[in-house]
C-alpha cells in the first residue's frame, strides 16, 4: 500500500466527510419533517430542528379508527403486503423449477435469456392490453389482479437468481443420490432445494422490495382502498392538498422503513446479487 | 438418461414460468402491435384497422419529438451523472479511513428508499413556499427570493435529474466497488513500482477491471432512464409547460388521460424499438468490453 501524504489523507477524509453529507442530508430531513410540528415547518426562515419533539403523525397514520387518514393508510400498507407478498411467493414457486431446469439443461437456457430480455419493455407497450383483459376478468382494483400483473416484473428476476444460484450447487451430489436410487423430485427435496435456501431467501427478499416499490401498473389498475397500495397513497398525499408537509413525510419514513431496514441488515447478500448481475453480464 | 428426456423434463419445468409470461408479456405485446393499427379507445368498441395512421400521424407531432428531446436530455445527463459520481465514490470507498465500513453501509438507504418515497422527498424539498432547498439557499446568502424549481421550465427538469441522480449513483457506486475490490493488490503495486502515476494506474491498471461491470451498470440505467415515469408522474406530472413530459409519461397521457388506446399503442411500440436498439447496441459494447477485459 502506497503510503499517503497527510494533504492526501485530509483530502481523502474531506471527500468521505461530503459524500456522507449529501446521502444522510435529504434522509435525515424525511425523517426531521416527520417529528416536526406542523407551524415547525411553514416558518420563515426555516429552524432545521423541531421546537418540541412531536411523533403524534406515526399515531394518526397507524391507527385503525374508521375513515380517518389512518385507516386508508393501513388498508394501503396492508395492500402492500399482500400484493408484494403474494407476487412474490408465486414468483417463487415459478422460479425454482424453471431455474433448476435452465441450470441442469444448458440447451434450454435460451428460454430464459428471452425472458429476462422482457426487461426492455416499457410498461406503457403492455398496460393497454393488460388493462382491457383485466376489466374483462373482474380484476382491476383487486389485489390479486395487481400480484398476477407484478409476476411480469418479479418471475424473470428470481429465476435468473435461482439459475445462478442452482449453478453452484454441484449436479455430481444429485446424480450421486439418484445412483442411490433416490427419485428426482426426492432428490430435489431432500437435498438441492435446502442447499439453495440461501438463494431461495435472497431471491424472495429481491421480489418483495420489486413490489413494494412499484407503482405504474398500481397507480392504473386501482382505484380505491380495496386494492390501492402505498406507493399510490403517497404520491396522492404528495400531490394532493394535504397541508400538512410533516405528514408526508411520515408517509414516506413509513413506506421507506421495510426496504431500507432489509437493506442494511442484508447488504452483503442484496450487494452479491447485484454485482453478480454486474460480472457475470 | 437419454438427452431428450432432459430436455422434455426441462421444458416441463419452466412450463408454468413460460405460461404466465405468456399471459402477462407476450400476448399483451402482440395486443399491443394489433391496437397499435386500430383506432380503439380505452373503454367501448374495438376500433377499426387504421394502417399506419397512428404512427404517421405520432411521429410528426410535435407532441412525440419535444417528448423524445426530453426522455433523450434525462437519459444523457443523469446517466452521465450517476456514473461518474458512482466512480468517484467507488474509488474514494477503495481507499482506507476513518468510519469507511459505516459509509459502504450507508451507500445502500438511497438505493434502498422506494422510488415514489424519493420523488416525494425531493419534492418537499423543492417546495417553492416552505422547502428546505430556498431556506438553506437563502439562509446562506446564495438567493435573494424563494424559487419554484419544479414550477418553472427552466429548472425543473434539472430539480428532477438531480433527485434520479442522489437515489440512482449509489447503485453504480457498489458495482464499481465490487469490481475494484476484484483488482489484485500486487498488479497494483507492481504499476506503483515501475513507476506509474496515480492516472496512468487507473487508466492502465484499474479501468480494465472496471469496464465491463461498469457497461452492466450503463445499460441497466439506461434502459431504466429510458422508460422512467415514476419520479416524474409524482414531482411534476410532466409539466411545468411540458417541459418534463417523456415519452412515458405521453403515451400514459394518450392511453389512459385520453383513453386513446390505438394512438396510446403506437407510440408505446415506439419506445419500445428505441429501448431495444438501446440494449442491443450496448449489449454488442459489453461482449466487447468483456472480450478485451478478459
Amino acid at each position: 500500500m502506497e503510503r499517503r501524504s497527510r494533504l492526501a489523507s485530509i483530502l481523502i477524509h474531506a471527500a468521505a466527510l461530503l459524500l456522507a453529507a449529501v446521502i444522510l442530508a435529504p434522509i435525515f430531513w424525511l425523517f426531521v419533517m416527520s417529528i416536526s410540528p406542523a407551524a415547525d415547518l411553514v416558518a420563515k426562515p426555516l429552524g432545521w430542528w423541531p421546537s418540541h419533539v412531536d411523533f403524534s403523525r406515526y399515531a394518526v397514520l397507524l391507527s385503525t379508527v374508521p375513515n380517518s387518514a389512518g385507516a386508508a393508510f393501513v388498508a394501503s400498507l396492508i395492500n402492500s403486503i399482500l400484493v408484494a407478498g403474494m407476487a412474490t411467493l408465486a414468483a417463487i414457486a415459478l422460479a425454482i423449477p424453471a431455474g433448476w431446469a435452465v441450470s441442469r439443461t444448458p440447451s434450454v437456457g435460451w428460454s430464459l435469456s428471452l425472458v429476462i430480455a422482457t426487461y426492455m419493455l416499457p410498461p406503457v407497450a403492455l398496460a393497454v392490453p393488460l388493462y382491457m383483459a383485466l376489466a374483462w376478468l373482474g380484476l382491476l382494483n383487486s389485489v390479486f389482479g395487481l400480484a398476477l400483473v407484478y409476476l411480469s416484473i418479479l418471475a424473470p428476476f428470481t429465476t435468473w437468481l435461482m439459475k445462478s444460484g442452482f449453478d453452484g450447487i454441484p449436479r455430481e451430489i444429485e446424480q450421486a443420490a439418484m445412483i442411490d436410487g433416490a427419485g428426482l423430485f426426492t432428490t430435489l427435496r431432500i437435498l438441492t432445494l435446502p442447499l439453495a435456501m440461501p438463494i431461495v431467501a435472497t431471491s424472495a427478499l429481491f421480489a418483495f422490495l420489486l413490489g413494494w416499490d412499484e407503482f405504474f401498473y398500481a397507480l392504473l389498475f386501482t382505484s380505491d382502498q380495496r386494492a390501492r397500495t402505498l406507493t399510490v397513497a403517497i404520491a396522492d398525499l404528495a400531490g394532493g392538498r394535504v397541508s400538512d408537509y410533516g405528514l408526508i413525510a411520515t408517509a414516506g419514513v413509513l413506506a421507506a422503513l421495510p426496504p431500507v431496514l432489509v437493506g442494511l441488515l442484508m447488504q452483503r447478500a442484496l450487494i452479491s446479487g447485484l454485482t453478480s448481475g454486474g460480472v457475470k453480464g | 438418461m437419454s438427452s431428450t428426456w432432459m430436455t422434455t423434463r426441462a421444458w416441463l419445468l419452466m412450463l408454468p414460468l413460460l405460461a404466465i409470461m405468456i399471459a402477462v408479456i407476450g400476448w399483451p405485446m402482440a395486443d399491443t402491435v394489433r391496437l397499435s393499427f386500430t383506432d380503439a379507445k380505452l373503454v367501448g368498441l374495438g376500433g377499426r384497422f387504421v394502417g399506419f395512421d397512428n404512427y404517421v400521424k405520432m411521429l410528426t407531432s410535435g407532441n412525440f419529438q419535444r417528448a423524445l428531446y426530453a426522455t433523450t436530455w434525462f437519459a444523457v445527463v443523469s446517466v452521465t451523472a450517476e456514473m461518474v459520481i458512482g466512480v468517484l465514490a467507488a474509488l474514494l470507498l477503495n481507499q482506507r479511513f476513518y468510519g469507511r465500513a459505516v459509509l459502504r453501509a450507508l451507500l445502500i438507504l438511497p438505493w434502498a428508499l422506494p422510488t415514489v418515497v424519493n420523488a416525494t422527498l425531493w419534492r418537499l424539498i423543492y417546495n417553492p413556499e416552505y422547502g428546505a432547498l430556498n431556506a438553506a439557499l437563502t439562509q446562506i446568502g446564495l438567493l435573494d427570493s424563494y424559487r419554484s424549481w419544479l414550477g418553472e421550465p427552466g429548472t425543473a427538469m434539472t430539480a428532477l435529474i438531480l433527485a434520479d441522480c442522489w437515489k440512482n449513483f449509489p447503485l453504480v457506486a457498489l458495482i464499481a466497488l465490487a469490481a475494484l475490490q476484484a483488482v489484485p493488490r500486487d498488479i497494483t503495486s507492481a504499476a506503483l513500482v515501475d513507476g506509474a502515476g496515480p492516472f496512468a494506474r487507473f487508466r492502465f491498471v484499474v479501468l480494465p477491471y472496471l469496464a465491463g461491470p461498469l457497461m452492466v451498470a450503463l445499460v441497466l440505467r439506461t434502459i431504466e432512464a429510458f422508460k422512467v415515469f415514476d419520479i416524474i408522474w409524482v414531482m411534476t406530472r410532466g409539466g411545468p409547460a411540458n417541459s418534463t413530459r417523456t415519452l412515458s409519461i405521453l403515451v400514459y397521457q394518450e392511453a389512459f388521460s385520453f383513453q386513446r388506446a390505438g394512438s396510446g399503442a403506437s407510440l408505446a411500440l415506439v419506445v419500445t424499438l428505441i429501448v431495444t436498439v438501446l440494449a442491443v447496441g450496448y449489449g454488442l459494447l459489453v461482449r466487447r468490453a468483456a472480450g478485451s477485459a478478459a
